[in-house]
């Protein structure tokens, strides 16, 4: 089967219960601005890619194995990977 | 015969001078090793030293943690042979495997660079042998990623196995149980967030790192490494 190129996103955030200071810091900047009611932020990163496979479910895959051994650190973030979905222009 | 003493440089670090300079305090000329090295044998101990290797991209020490001398640290370590991590070095050992926890951004979100006061919590480690138990060391710290964190019960693990080797005095960074460094399982790595290569010189903010170099270097003569191929 020809590979198809999929685009996923990758969402990673720092786990629960692990202390956030930029969440912090944002949290408690928010009321000055006039956002009285805005609470719990988390900073995390949200890392986009292209990948080659046969299909989504070996993208999905490739992409998750990615996450556990480098895209994030299981110590102190938790990830998820958005389903696959197939974009234009031929695979390399 | 004199010890050999590699310092590991990726590119981003920058505190290898400093290492250098430390090592040379002793008597000791330490060599620079390039980050595609693929074997350590024939040193007598391995310096991951600080700075911004890779850029600090993605989360420090990440990337630099697949670096090929990684694999070459990894089994240097797996040997029994003496690796320190300092700062970044830390951070590198943290997201390799070979130190439990991470480093997250300093509790507070400011580039903290200053001396710190940290406690000597074990002597039974090849890095802290010639300092005294409880004994107070002012060194330098120079991190925005030097808060500690591993889950509570690794940490009470690290605790009871005497794996904490420094903890800070007034906690700078929020870390975890004022850890300030770390031992491996075998005591053969060590990970510290403060620069004791930055305390090696009365001119420049005393003298109470060297005592880190100095336990090493003792340790080294009486390990035996790989023999050079």
């Amino acid at each position: 089967m020809e590979p198809v190129r999929f685009a996923v996103a990758v969402d990673v955030m720092p786990k629960d219960g692990i202390s956030d200071p930029q969440g912090q810091t944002i949290e408690r900047a928010l009321p000055s601005l006039g956002f009285a009611n805005v609470h719990d932020v988390r900073v995390g990163k949200r890392i986009e890619l292209v990948v080659e496979a046969p299909d989504a479910e070996v993208a999905e895959a490739v992409v998750r194995a990615a996450c556990v051994r480098f895209l994030a650190n299981p110590v102190i973030e938790d990830f998820t990977v958005s389903l696959p979905h197939p974009v234009g222009g031929p695979a390399a | 015969m004199t010890p050999r003493v590699a310092i590991v440089v990726f590119p981003g670090s920058n505190c290898e001078q400093d290492v250098l300079q430390a090592f040379a305090c002793l008597g000791i000329r330490a060599e620079y090793v390039w980050h595609h090295v693929t074997d350590l044998g024939g040193f007598d101990a391995v310096v991951l030293p600080g700075g911004f290797s890779y850029g600090d991209y993605l989360r420090t020490g990440a990337i630099a943690a697949f670096s090929p001398v990684m694999d070459a640290v990894r089994e240097y370590a797996d040997d029994g042979g003496l690796v320190i991590g300092i700062c970044n070095g830390f951070q590198i050992l943290c997201e390799a495997g070979l130190l439990p926890g991470a480093l997250r951004f300093n509790a507070g979100l400011k580039f903290i660079c200053r001396p710190v006061k940290v406690r000597v919590e074990t002597c039974d480690s090849p890095f802290t042998s010639q300092a005294r138990p409880g004994e107070i060391f002012e060194i330098p710290i120079n991190h925005f990623q030097g808060n500690y964190y591993c889950p509570p019960e690794v940490l009470a693990a690290l605790t009871a196995e005497h794996r904490i080797a420094f903890r800070y005095e007034g906690n700078p960074n929020g870390s975890a149980g004022d850890v300030a460094g770390v031992l491996s399982e075998g005591r053969n790595v060590l990970g510290m967030m403060p620069h004791p290569e930055r305390a090696v010189d009365p001119a420049v903010g005393g003298t109470d790192g060297r005592i880190i170099f100095k336990s090493m270097m003792a340790a080294a003569r009486g390990i035996r490494v790989r023999a050079v191929r």
